[in-house]
């Protein structure tokens, strides 16, 4: 802090250093470039190194587990050299509830990415015009994103729990309903709706309610910098035309907010799909909710099957990846013809 | 009125002009009842919660704080040894954040500012580490730890903290360092400033700002974070994090909700408050951050 003051004044005077350069030979410009080389090298190293040793390598050991037959119980006797084979990959794909858990995923994370952006979307809209106190309310809204997943998921069990949950005894009380509802632990539930029966995964249901919670305000704090980016001429323009509020966000804002939008989706997109604490805090992966992550977590865990926790973590990255391309590669060619 | 007054434009005003304070009204609603909620509980006898459930008030004669010193006790005493997990946490949080900036805001800077061998490569694979699946980083790392006997350990869990962080720090500081002008480091170079000189004196200052609110931002994820947690520390209950504490102890029926939410609020408090000195910090940071002759 004190340093740049005391420094600062040298930048104003560029008349006097400019015989000094000129005066130094040609040799000693690329002498320059040769210690800024070694000094950012020295400067990365560490980080590098740690990337290296904790991210790099264990995902290139993750795809050397995959192909072995590893167990906890084995752990010490395994070697990099030992028996590979596709068995975890063909054991996985064919298992019990690893498709079903692949579309509960996908589900998952286009519930919840599309609820999470939809309600940013509205928030951003709904605080665009200043008042007193909007600084206070947006960094209010912020508070789901940046609140503990612990506590946020103990307290919504808690509000929704069947026996002495606030949200089953209000619903009782002053909905009139004839049963509390068992939201985290019931896998469907028939709702009733003009006369048709329908039927409802309510666990899901509730915890893609829960994602689009915690991350809206993700959604909101962009749109919010794109919308304040966008040029206020555009609108006045249109209302000399005569558009009315909704023609000018369908035409006007909307357009604008597009490509905010689409790199949004591929965020929430790829967060949601490797999401594992929500999902685990609030159903521990029971009542039709068990996504991939939480699958893996319990291979590794509970049954201590490392090689095909590894293979049905390979799995679910390498969908996410082509999920994400052909996302890419569609959008991009729909940004091409517009 | 007149005719043109009813409108579809003048409609539509009047429909938004009463949608957006309802809007707002419910999305602080949404956005802030459990926060209350949890808070309510945490003062609120267990008694009078299974007894009415729907009630959203304690009067101050009902308020029970023993909640707080039941929490926060040791075993020992007969409480949940909150105090120890708060301590964890913070040696955790504390200690990744003081190490990653340590080897990020050097990296950040080499990254933005000098010319090396593989610069580009390196910062598109820090920016990848953001995108990794933790669950794909969770089986290897967790073979590792177990192999090596680091698993329990809390300095285990801070070296993966740092790895994850690190790499997220650089990618944000860097982009700061970009808007700092060269030109006032070019003017200490030419004063006789080495490189690592002109980094101290003239970058580092101009960067604190958002080096503050970068060490804001990783104590919070190390605060929070939940999966490696559990997967490393879950046999060592004297090691248990305040996120790990409160995921476990949520499982048991021994424990009264309300403590556990005397729980949540301990953990949930300390994000908070540094969540509003954090927003002042950044959006002061980059006001200052423009260049000034």
């Amino acid at each position: 802090m004190t340093a740049s003051p005391s420094q600062a004044p040298v930048a104003d005077q560029p008349a006097e250093p400019q015989p000094g350069r000129r005066r130094t030979p040609r040799g000693s410009r690329s002498t320059r470039a040769k210690q800024d080389a070694r000094t950012g090298l020295a400067l990365i190293t560490p980080t590098f190194v740690i990337v290296l040793v904790m991210v790099v390598l264990p995902i290139l050991w993750t795809i050397s587990l995959a192909f072995q037959s590893v167990r906890l119980l084995n752990l010490r006797t395994v070697s990099l050299f030992g028996d590979y084979s596709f068995d975890n990959f063909s054991n996985v794909l064919t298992s019990d509830g690893f498709i079903g858990a692949l579309v509960t995923t996908l589900v998952y994370s286009v519930g919840g990415t599309a609820c999470a952006i939809a309600l940013g979307l509205v928030a951003a809209l709904a605080l665009r015009k200043p008042f007193k106190g909007r600084g206070l309310v947006r960094a209010v809204l912020l508070l789901p994103y940046v609140a503990p997943v612990v506590a946020a998921a103990f307290v919504w069990s808690t509000l929704l729990n069947p026996q002495y949950g606030l949200v089953n005894n209000w619903g009782e009380n002053l909905l009139g309903w004839d049963d509390p509802i068992a939201f985290l632990s019931s896998r469907s539930d028939t709702l009733s709706v003009l006369g048709l029966d329908l039927g409802v995964p309510t666990a899901l249901l509730t915890v893609i309610a829960f994602e689009a919670w915690r991350s809206f305000p993700f959604a909101f704090l962009f749109l919010t910098a794109r919308i304040e980016a966008i040029p206020g001429t555009y609108e006045e323009a249109a209302v000399l035309d005569g558009a009315t509020a909704s023609q000018r966000f369908r035409h006007i804002i909307l357009p604008q907010l597009a490509p905010t939008i689409a790199v949004l989706s591929v965020l929430r997109f790829i967060w949601t799909f490797n999401n594992f604490d929500d999902i685990y805090l609030l159903t521990g992966g029971g009542a039709g909710t068990e996504v991939v992550s939480v699958r893996v977590f319990r291979y590794l865990t509970a049954r201590g099957d490392i090689g095909a926790a590894a293979a049905q973590a390979l799995v679910l990255a390498a969908i996410l990846a082509v999920v994400v391309t052909l996302y890419l590669k569609f959008f991009g060619r729909r940004e091409e013809q517009a | 009125m007149s005719a043109g007054g009813w409108s579809r434009s003048h409609v539509e005003d009047r429909l938004f002009a009463v949608l957006r304070p309802v809007l707002i009204l419910a999305l602080l609603l949404v956005s802030l009842f459990p926060f209350y909620y949890m808070v309510l509980l945490s003062f609120r006898p267990l008694e009078g919660v299974l007894q009415n459930p729907g009630s959203l008030w304690v009067s101050p004669a009902d308020m029970d704080l023993s909640t707080y010193s039941d929490v926060l006790k040791s075993v020992d005493d007969g409480g949940q040894d909150f105090l120890n997990f708060i301590k964890n946490s913070m040696l955790v949080a504390l200690g990744t954040m003081v190490l990653a900036l340590l080897v990020a805001v050097p990296g950040a800077y080499a990254v933005s500012r000098l010319e090396f061998f593989g610069r580009n490569q390196i910062s598109a694979l820090f920016l990848a580490v953001y995108f990794f699946p933790s669950i794909l980083l969770a089986v290897p790392l967790f073979v590792f730890y177990t192999r090596i006997g680091l698993r329990g350990s809390l300095v285990g869990l801070l070296i993966v903290y740092v790895a994850q962080v690190a790499a997220v720090s650089i990618y944000m500081l860097r982009n700061y360092f970009d808007t700092i002008p060269a030109s006032l480091e070019e003017a200490a170079a030419i004063d006789g400033c080495n490189r690592l000189q002109a980094m101290w004196h003239i970058s580092l200052p101009l960067a604190l700002p958002a080096i503050v609110s970068n060490a804001l931002f990783v104590f919070m994820i190390a605060w929070n974070e939940f999966l490696f947690a559990l997967l490393f520390l879950v046999e060592r209950r004297e090691n248990w994090t305040v996120s790990l504490g409160l995921s476990q102890l949520a499982g048991s029926i021994e424990v009264p909700t309300t403590v556990l939410m005397a729980g949540s609020v301990i953990l949930t408090l300390p994000i908070i408050v540094l969540f509003f000195i954090g927003e002042k910090w950044l959006t002061g940071g980059l006001t200052a951050g423009a260049e000034k002759g």
